[in-house]
């Protein structure tokens, strides 16, 4: 695969930086039983952030996978999914913390495990937060990547633990500037009792144009209203036009 | 179909030390002190009372709705749920039902949803996200845009199928449901009663809600 930029992430692992639009962003597990904890912000306008509610009611799911996009909670569309070879990403189970963490998978410190101790999606969150100006205030209701939750009839949330395979990948293509926040910290509901250690690759290349017969624009009537709304900030911003329509 | 969690309260009105009514597309902002239980009444039914709730000691920690329903381990919130902040802190338990479903995925209407729901013409339309607005900016000048977090909608009926799936259905409301919410901690409880004039699922009719709050027994 090309790229103009490649990172690692071991198993506890944190990153944020801000990754401009037009570019397909490459997550791929390198062992089965990943999960990445993932939240997206305006990069030049931190109060925008990804918005669950508004991304899952108006295209009528409850997962997310190829031909979804992330929406705003401004209503624009942040990120489209481009390519999956899962079928399912989670955005309805949230993160791990340090007492969840100790509590499910044993007591770890830095001064007994060195850098092999067991760290939280909360914390990794928190830290990056702060470095990029802002606090544990903005968390919100973030993606799991590589992760399928579904819910049966009475509303019970199940974790699948066999769904995602080594090489499996997503590619997010920015439709917009972005800061991304990441934390390779396990899915909450993940009912693994010994702590998942999967690194994930993360590639970044630049995008096609988005053109008129683009899959995520055409996936439903709402996805191309929200790439309307993103189209319209970036006439007003001055932005140079991404899609060929 | 889904189990409800149908709980009755035994408080009476006349005990009450607040009751109050809110009207469609307004907002209603409101401490509760520990042990205090507040009271949502769908009037008419079929109703939607958005609802944000924040740590009264300290304000930038809101409802987390993925932390309350990861920790329940179920996606709908009835009688026995606990609404935790995103912190982890227990702000009420729900202690009394009588719809028996209320979703906390589907989030609070916006202008801007709007656009991308129904139509770019639908910007205009008063909404939930500028009610929440207008109460934080009205209550306390630390609130911003940064405190909004998906929140609760009570007496909404937002079902998800096992393949994925989600829907938005005729409530399960009905005139004079209710929900009782007892507070474990402080808490800040935010309302904008929907005026959504876009969706069936209130039959294009936004009604009042009425609030009523008892002290610890
Ligand atoms: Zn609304």
């Amino acid at each position: 695969m090309s790229y103009i930029w490649k990172q690692t992430i071991p198993a506890g692992g944190k990153w944020s930086g801000r990754i401009g639009r037009g570019k397909s962003v490459t997550f791929t597990a390198q062992e089965s039983g990943a999960n990445a904890s993932l939240l997206l912000y305006n990069a030049y306008d931190l109060t925008e952030r990804y918005n669950m509610p508004d991304t899952l009611k108006a295209q009528h799911t409850a997962h997310l996978t190829k031909g979804h996009v992330l929406m705003s909670d401004n209503g624009r569309v942040f990120a489209s999914i481009t390519a999956d070879t899962t079928g399912w990403h989670d955005t309805i189970s949230g993160y791990t913390t340090r007492s969840f963490t100790q509590q499910k998978y044993g007591a770890s410190t830095y001064q007994e495990s060195r850098n092999a101790w067991r760290r939280n999606g909360e914390e990794n969150f928190s830290m990056e937060l702060l470095r990029n100006g802002l606090t544990t205030r903005d968390l919100v209701p973030n993606l799991n990547l590589f992760s399928k939750v579904y819910c049966d009839e009475e509303g019970n949330m199940n974790f699948v633990s066999s769904h995602c395979k080594k090489g499996d990948f997503i590619t997010l293509r920015t439709e917009m500037d972005l800061l991304f926040v990441l934390s390779n910290t396990p899915n909450p509901l993940d009912p693994s009792k010994t702590y998942p250690s999967v690194p994930i690759e993360i590639t970044v290349d630049e995008a096609a144009p988005v053109s008129s017969d683009d899959y995520c624009l055409n996936f439903r009537p709402e996805n191309k209203r929200a790439f309307e709304n993103t189209w319209s900030y970036d006439l007003l911003l001055g932005n140079k036009t991404l899609s060929t329509i | 179909m889904a189990v409800f969690n149908r709980v009755e309260s035994s408080r009476k009105i006349e005990n009450a030390i607040y009751d109050e009514t809110v009207l469609a597309g307004d907002g209603w902002m409101h401490e509760l002190k520990p042990g205090q239980t507040l009271r949502i009444i769908d009037v008419e039914g079929n109703q939607a009372a958005d609802t944000l709730f924040f740590d009264a000691e300290n304000p930038e920690d809101h409802y987390s709705a993925v932390s309350t329903i990861a920790n329940q381990g179920n996606i709908y919130l009835s009688t026995g749920t606990v609404l935790l902040s995103q912190s982890g802190k227990e702000l009420v338990k729900i202690v009394a039902d009588t719809c028996g479903r209320h979703d906390t995925l589907g989030g609070a209407c916006s202008a801007q949803s709007n656009t991308v729901r129904y139509a770019h013409d639908t910007l205009p339309m008063h909404n939930c996200r500028d009610t929440f607005m207008l109460q934080l900016s009205k209550y306390d000048s630390r609130y911003t845009k940064r405190d909004l977090a998906p929140n609760v909608n009570f007496f909404m009926n937002v079902p998800v199928t096992p393949s994925g799936g989600l829907t938005f259905n005729d409530g399960v409301s009905a005139p004079g449901y209710y929900v009782e919410m007892e507070a474990i901690n402080p808490t800040l409880v935010l309302i904008s009663n929907c005026p959504q004039l876009n969706n069936p699922c209130n039959d294009y009719n936004p009604t009042p809600i009425r609030l009523v709050i008892w002290d610890s027994l």
